[in-house]
């Protein structure tokens, strides 16, 4: 049995002017103690399926069940089991750190001192600062609190929606150590991030974008079943470099990546002279072949859908 | 309970940290009272007058004295010329001109009726109005006075009487409206935008998710501010007698037991705002525009709703706020009792539990 079984959800938003499908026949299963990362842009239904699996939205059909629990008919005791971080959850701004986690103790009848082992290593970052209210707190810190309070009754699941978005890249590894941690403890956690590089923490990733789940696998097997050539290419004129790229007559796509190109071709058709023979009249020209990133597969996975 | 009771602990940590909003809640009905008792009125003190006296007889000084021992006029004595009038009118140097032809003595003595001319400003009429039923009022204390006095019964009688409000005090009315008008604006305003919070930083979410039953996230939400409206009418009541003035000829206990009704009654229509709107903001727009204008406009608080054309007669039935106005104004000016504010009560309850079970249908256990 899975930990969390998704089958054919449906979800669509009705607007007066238009229909928005948020999620579109998705179907996954989670196991137990995994970290399962939902990668998408914004927009791609995300939040959606947690607030499905938290049980505060009902789908339109489709079922999801969680320790076979329906999402639907049991909700009350599968709200006994899951901690869940909203995206956009905020906290009490007024209230202090202590109060905050005090309050969603109390309201989840246990108490910080019931469960403070489950959150010690969390909370001993953010108790020097228990005292302070937590709108004066950083951003990290706060997701940190946010997590202690989602943590707080001892739950069998957790629902992190975009825990890491707008904090900063130290905090964002200590949090995904935490997240190692507590799926040690036997938790099982699903979790989203619009960030790819965050991917590869995850045991398995689902690619999700307007709804509809592109890929569901293993971090590694999703680059692994890349099956073209890709080069990272840098010169002085990266504007000129990038519309050269794109008129090479084998050019499957090339996107800008940060502080370089990705071109991708077929397998072992271009030999890397071909394309510096093409790219001479560029200065300072730099051309490697790479290994594929979940970005690169994730672009790559949009192109064909078109 | 436990939960029940730090939920509580919460909403009052949220109302005590927010200083300045704290003073606007306890200070607005404070501000709004005085300005209304005080400064915004529709008595009149000290206002200018003149007084023409071309008779100059021993009856025509005897009125004058009693007009300039009245604190309402002030006797201007550096307009002599009659024919300035006009001109003093016209710059707003007085607000009524008095004035007694010839031989006013002579003709009240001997064809038993004399007259006196009364010019008022009428461009405030309501204020006219009151300035020259003050002068009419002294001249027939006078005319009494004669009459006790001679055998020759004089044939101008004019019976006056201010019921209720025998000086026309204007805090009188604006209190029984203040009181409608801030308990409103506290318990059903301030009720909605602090659950709709909980909705718009996603709190709610978490509050939905956890084992706390919804109806404890509600009550919890209520009793801080059916604390503060306590606070208020405290402060309302102790400043209307203390400060204004004002009696309170029924009973305090009947006043009490139906302002808590009232209160109850705001409290269920802010959860039903609470269910309806999203956001702080719309909780706000909501509040005011279906709250606080019908309050104001069609309470019968600045508006006689006996002048009202029908259709807002009609209306203006379903401001909770005007029955509450009517019973504050029974009980405290009137003195009524009970048995005469009965239909008031069952209105305002039978109100509050229709909010009440709205609110209950309309909440959701989900977004």
């Amino acid at each position: 049995m899975s930990t969390i079984e998704i089958n054919n959800i449906q979800k669509k938003y009705i607007t007066k002017s238009n229909t928005i499908t948020a999620l579109d026949n998705v179907s996954f299963t989670v196991d137990q103690s995994e970290i399962f990362g939902l990668i998408g842009p914004d927009g791609s239904g995300k939040s959606t399926l947690f607030r499905i699996l938290s049980t505060v939205l009902l789908p339109d059909s489709g079922e999801a069940k969680i320790l076979n629990y329906d999402v639907v008919r049991n909700f009350k005791e599968i709200r006994k089991i899951i901690g869940y971080m909203p995206g956009k959850f905020s906290l009490y701004q007024d209230l202090s750190v202590e109060e905050n986690l005090n309050f969603f103790a109390t309201i989840f009848e246990t108490s910080i001192e019931e469960n403070y082992e489950l959150i010690s290593d969390i909370y001993k970052q953010i108790e020097p600062f228990k005292n302070r209210r937590a709108g004066k707190l950083s951003g990290g810190m706060k997701q940190k609190l946010a997590l202690s309070c989602a943590l707080i009754h001892n739950p069998k699941i957790l629902l992190l929606d975009e825990p890491t978005t707008g904090v900063d890249p130290v905090s964002r590894k200590e949090f995904w150590e935490i997240l190692n941690k507590l799926k040690l403890n036997g938790i099982t956690i699903v979790v989203s991030t619009p960030y790819m590089d965050e991917a590869n923490l995850c045991d398995r990733i689902a690619l999700i974008q307007n709804g509809k789940i592109l890929d569901i696998d293993f971090p590694k097997k999703i680059t692994e079943k890349f099956n073209k050539d890709i080069f990272s290419i840098t010169s002085d004129n990266m504007y000129l470099l990038l519309n050269d790229l794109r008129k090479f007559k084998d050019t499957i796509s090339c996107f800008a990546f940060g502080d370089s190109h990705h071109l991708v071709l077929e397998k072992n058709k271009i030999e890397l002279i071909q394309l510096e023979k093409f790219l001479s009249h560029h200065k300072n020209l730099s051309i490697k072949k790479i290994k594929p990133t979940i970005e690169d597969c994730f672009m790559q996975m949009l192109q064909n859908k078109n | 309970m436990k939960q029940l009771k730090f939920f509580i602990k919460k909403e009052f940590y949220h109302i005590l940290r927010d200083k300045r909003s704290l003073l606007i809640l306890l200070g607005l009905p404070v501000v709004q009272l005085l300005l209304f008792g005080f400064a915004i009125t529709t008595e009149v003190r000290n206002a200018k007058i003149v007084v023409f006296d071309n008779s100059k007889d021993n009856v025509t000084q005897q009125i004058i004295s009693k007009i300039q021992n009245n604190k309402y006029f002030l006797i201007d004595k550096t307009i002599y010329n009659q024919s300035q009038i006009e001109e003093v009118f016209k710059e707003g140097k007085i607000r009524l001109a008095i004035i007694f032809p010839n031989n006013f003595q002579n003709d009240l003595l001997h064809n038993n009726k004399a007259q006196i001319q009364i010019i008022a400003d009428a461009t405030d009429p309501n204020q006219a109005t009151t300035l020259t039923n003050y002068v009419a009022s002294i001249v027939n204390d006078f005319q009494q006075e004669l009459n006790q006095q001679s055998k020759i019964i004089l044939n101008i009688k004019t019976e006056y009487r201010m019921l209720y409000n025998p000086q026309l005090k204007g805090a009188y009315s604006s209190v029984p409206g203040v009181m409608g008008m801030i308990l409103l604006l506290i318990s059903a305003m301030m009720t909605s935008i602090s659950i709709v919070k909980e909705k718009e930083t996603g709190t709610m979410e978490i509050l939905l998710v956890s084992p706390m039953k919804p109806w404890f996230v509600v009550v919890s939400k209520v009793i801080p501010y059916f604390v503060i409206s306590i606070i208020n009418v405290a402060t309302i009541i102790l400043l209307s007698v203390f400060v204004l003035g004002m009696p309170i000829k029924g009973s305090l206990l009947l006043l009490s037991f139906s302002t808590l009704l009232y209160i109850f009654c705001a409290l269920s229509l802010g959860i039903l705002i609470s269910t309806v709107a999203d956001t702080q903001q719309a909780a706000m727009i909501i509040s005011i525009i279906g709250l606080m204008l019908p309050v104001v406009m069609l309470s019968g608080y600045a508006f006689p709703i006996a002048n009202m054309p029908n259709i807002l007669q009609w209306i203006s039935n379903i401001v909770p706020a005007k029955w509450y106005i009517i019973i504050v104004k029974s009980v405290m000016l009137k003195g009524l009792g009970f048995e005469d504010i009965f239909d008031e009560i069952i209105i305002l309850t039978v109100m509050t539990i229709l909010f009440l079970i709205i609110s209950i249908k309309r909440f959701k256990v989900r977004l």
